[in-house]
């Protein structure tokens, strides 16, 4: 792909250093990280005005790729510390980078009040269906009856709806593409990462080394094209029954409302507390 | 507000001391005997152009506060016990990756949800081994309401000098305690700031320690990039799986309080020169004892009192040459008995160490601790 050179080139952004990456053969988190890249190219973003929180998991390693501020945190707490960091320095532009793990099943409190306070950081959620890192156990975003290694006889509990859940609790930009829907990932981070708000951007990930062996698609191709037969655009998905989209992986852009961020909110709060504290 | 007295609760003065430190950020979960410490917070804070966030928990508190230091602000959270659990993950955070911050636990009596309303001082042996895997810690505890204000400025000092988190362990009778208390100005107290990395650098690494083994932090933005890792790291922030530089890691961190335990740890003494007995209690017990040592000098004995305002790195060398020349020691403490360890373990085995515990959430009063006295007496 020939790009046209921009002021900071998204290689200025990686860390060659670390490489090769960790990432099993015929992982999508090496297509996430490069779409991640571009878009901070686009962004006309300097390394230094970056700052990626990571939490725990195979996504939670991109962190050792990266030539930007670098935050790694414990399994979950990725939103908060982001949250902490951006209040303390709104000049900064903070994304976390969490899995199905760490934003929706051991953080998803965090993920549902970071999405109602509305506050201005960028989170990537890579989606792999299953705990990667600790060899394939099954999260909250798992299909039902999936194999893992821990339903062996099929997953029991229904998946978590990431974009819906985040869209209803408040999230102002929500969207979801798969790995096999490459060149819309660095759109949807580039549209994020110039949202003011909460900005959310899922992107659902082949994992041929443990969701994929455990549910006949061992090799990358086979999981692609599951990705690409799975999914369906938002504008289609309108008009079709719950039924007709059962088991489906609805793609586009769920929420893109400009309002107020917590930021913007607080702005007003000082404000507010200044004008009594002269008045007293 | 320059050395205006205020008839405050302590837990108020807790907040003043912060703002006076210049904090900015305070993140928090309301919790019965701390909450005035969330409501002052969220009043004062954007008052002065900081910030109050009221978070979904105290995972979410602890960790918005290790992002603000990170970020570049001074930051506070305030808890209870239950709050104080929930937090202790991410207190092993900010140990390892080195992020400055103040948690103030406002003790009450447990385990579980216990006695909300009732003081107890129970959790500071938490304090010391609430999170996983080897490291050390700095505790405070304030006795009175001006300490309150003081040492919350002391604990902000420390944790910005020491890149570390610092536990700030009042309990309910003083955070719910209202006293006089000198709210002083920002130009009669010292005040320091964290150690930045100088400009100029040809390459910085964050975790690089100078000669006091603490790195500079560098400010997100500024002429260097930062990395924060809560693995196992190496100088330039990068994980790690070599042993030896694991094991140099958790030296340092280890070694960067332990061996500045001389400025770390902060006491006060009454009357124990030429003293017979020696009463060692921190926080609210302080109280109780300084009064029996009172009511102990009208029946013709000498009593001196060690407070210990630092809890934690332990002053075990100082405790026992205080010690070593008395008849007996009496540790007065609202729990059944933590703080005793650590002084039998620092006297010599001769001299008789006796507790006065109270744990049905009351406060310990003086004639318990004089009961207890009367024990070694009779020893």
């Amino acid at each position: 792909m020939s790009r046209r050179s921009k002021e900071v080139s998204w290689k200025a952004f990686l860390r060659e250093e670390s490489l090769p990456h960790q990432w099993c053969a015929g992982c999508g988190y090496g297509v996430i990280l490069k779409s991640m890249l571009y878009a901070f190219e686009k962004s006309g973003l300097a390394p230094k005005d970056v700052v990626v929180v990571t939490g725990i998991g195979c996504w939670g390693k991109a962190d050792d790729y990266l030539y930007t501020n670098t935050v790694h945190v414990t399994h979950g707490r990725a939103l908060p510390i982001a949250t902490g960091i951006k209040v303390a320095n709104p000049s900064l532009k903070v994304l976390a980078l969490m899995g199905d793990g760490d934003s929706a099943t051991i953080g998803g409190n965090h993920l549902i009040h970071s999405s109602r306070r509305n506050i201005d950081v960028t989170a990537i959620i890579a989606n792999n269906l299953n705990y990667g890192m600790t060899g394939g156990q099954y999260s909250c975003t798992t299909p039902l009856d999936s194999r893992t290694s821990t339903s062996w006889y099929g997953d029991p509990e229904p998946a978590l709806d990431i974009c819906r859940l985040t869209e209803t609790a408040g999230a102002s930009f929500v969207a979801r593409t798969t790995v096999y829907h490459v060149g819309t990932i660095e759109r949807y981070i580039l549209m994020a990462l110039s949202h003011e708000g909460f900005s959310l951007v899922e992107v659902i990930s082949p994992c041929p080394t443990y969701f994929g062996r455990y549910n006949k698609m061992p090799k990358a191709p086979i999981m692609l094209n599951w990705l690409k037969d799975k999914a369906i655009s938002i504008e289609r998905a309108k008009n079709l029954s719950e039924e007709e989209l059962s088991g489906a992986i609805v793609t586009g852009v769920f929420a893109d409302k400009k309002g107020h961020s917590f930021l913007s909110r607080y702005n007003e709060i000082q404000a507010r507390a200044k004008k009594d504290l002269e008045g007293e | 507000m320059t050395g205006k007295i205020g008839f405050i609760l302590g837990n108020e003065a807790i907040v003043e001391g912060a703002l006076v430190s210049g904090a900015t950020f305070f993140a928090g979960y309301p919790i019965t005997p701390s909450s005035e410490i969330a409501e002052r917070a969220s009043r004062r804070l954007p008052q002065v152009g900081g910030y109050y966030l009221q978070m979904e928990d105290e995972i979410a508190s602890i960790a918005a506060i290790i992002g603000a230091s990170i970020g570049g602000a001074k930051a506070f959270t305030a808890t209870s016990g239950p709050g104080f659990s929930l937090m202790q993950e991410n207190i092993g955070l900010a140990v390892m990756a080195e992020v400055p911050c103040v948690i103030i636990n406002v003790q009450r009596s447990g385990p579980s949800t216990g006695l909300a309303t009732k003081p107890a001082q129970a959790d500071i042996m938490q304090a010391r081994w609430g999170r996983h895997g080897d490291h050390s810690i700095i505790a405070i505890s304030p006795s009175t309401v001006q300490e309150c204000f003081d040492l919350i400025i002391f604990a902000f000092n420390v944790a910005e000098t020491y890149r570390c988190p610092v536990l700030f362990m009042a309990d309910a009778t003083v955070g719910h305690l209202r006293e006089g208390c000198v709210l002083r100005s920002k130009d009669e107290v010292e005040i320091i700031n964290r150690k930045r990395p100088p400009e100029g650098l040809d390459e910085y690494y964050p975790y690089k320690a100078d000669e006091d083994l603490v790195p500079p932090m560098a400010t997100l933005g500024g002429h260097y990039l930062a990395r924060f890792h809560s693995s196992s790291h190496n100088e330039k922030g990068l994980p790690t799986s070599s042993p030896e530089e694991a094991k140099d890691l958790i030296k340092r961190l280890y070694d960067k309080i332990e061996k500045n335990k001389d400025k770390i740890v902060k006491y006060k003494t009454f009357d124990v020169d030429g003293s017979d007995y020696l009463l060692i209690a921190f926080g609210g017990a302080v109280r109780a004892a300084r009064q029996a040592a009172l009511d102990a000098k009208k029946r013709g004995l000498k009593v001196g009192v060690l407070q210990l305002q630092t809890v934690w790195p332990f002053p075990a060398e100082y405790v026992c040459e205080l010690a070593k020349d008395k008849k007996g020691v009496v540790v007065p403490e609202m729990n059944m008995g933590q703080i005793i360890g650590e002084v039998r373990k620092a006297v010599p085995d001769a001299i008789p160490v006796v507790g006065a515990n109270r744990y049905d959430g009351e406060p310990l009063a003086p004639y318990e601790i004089m009961k207890a006295l009367d024990e070694v007496l009779s020893l």
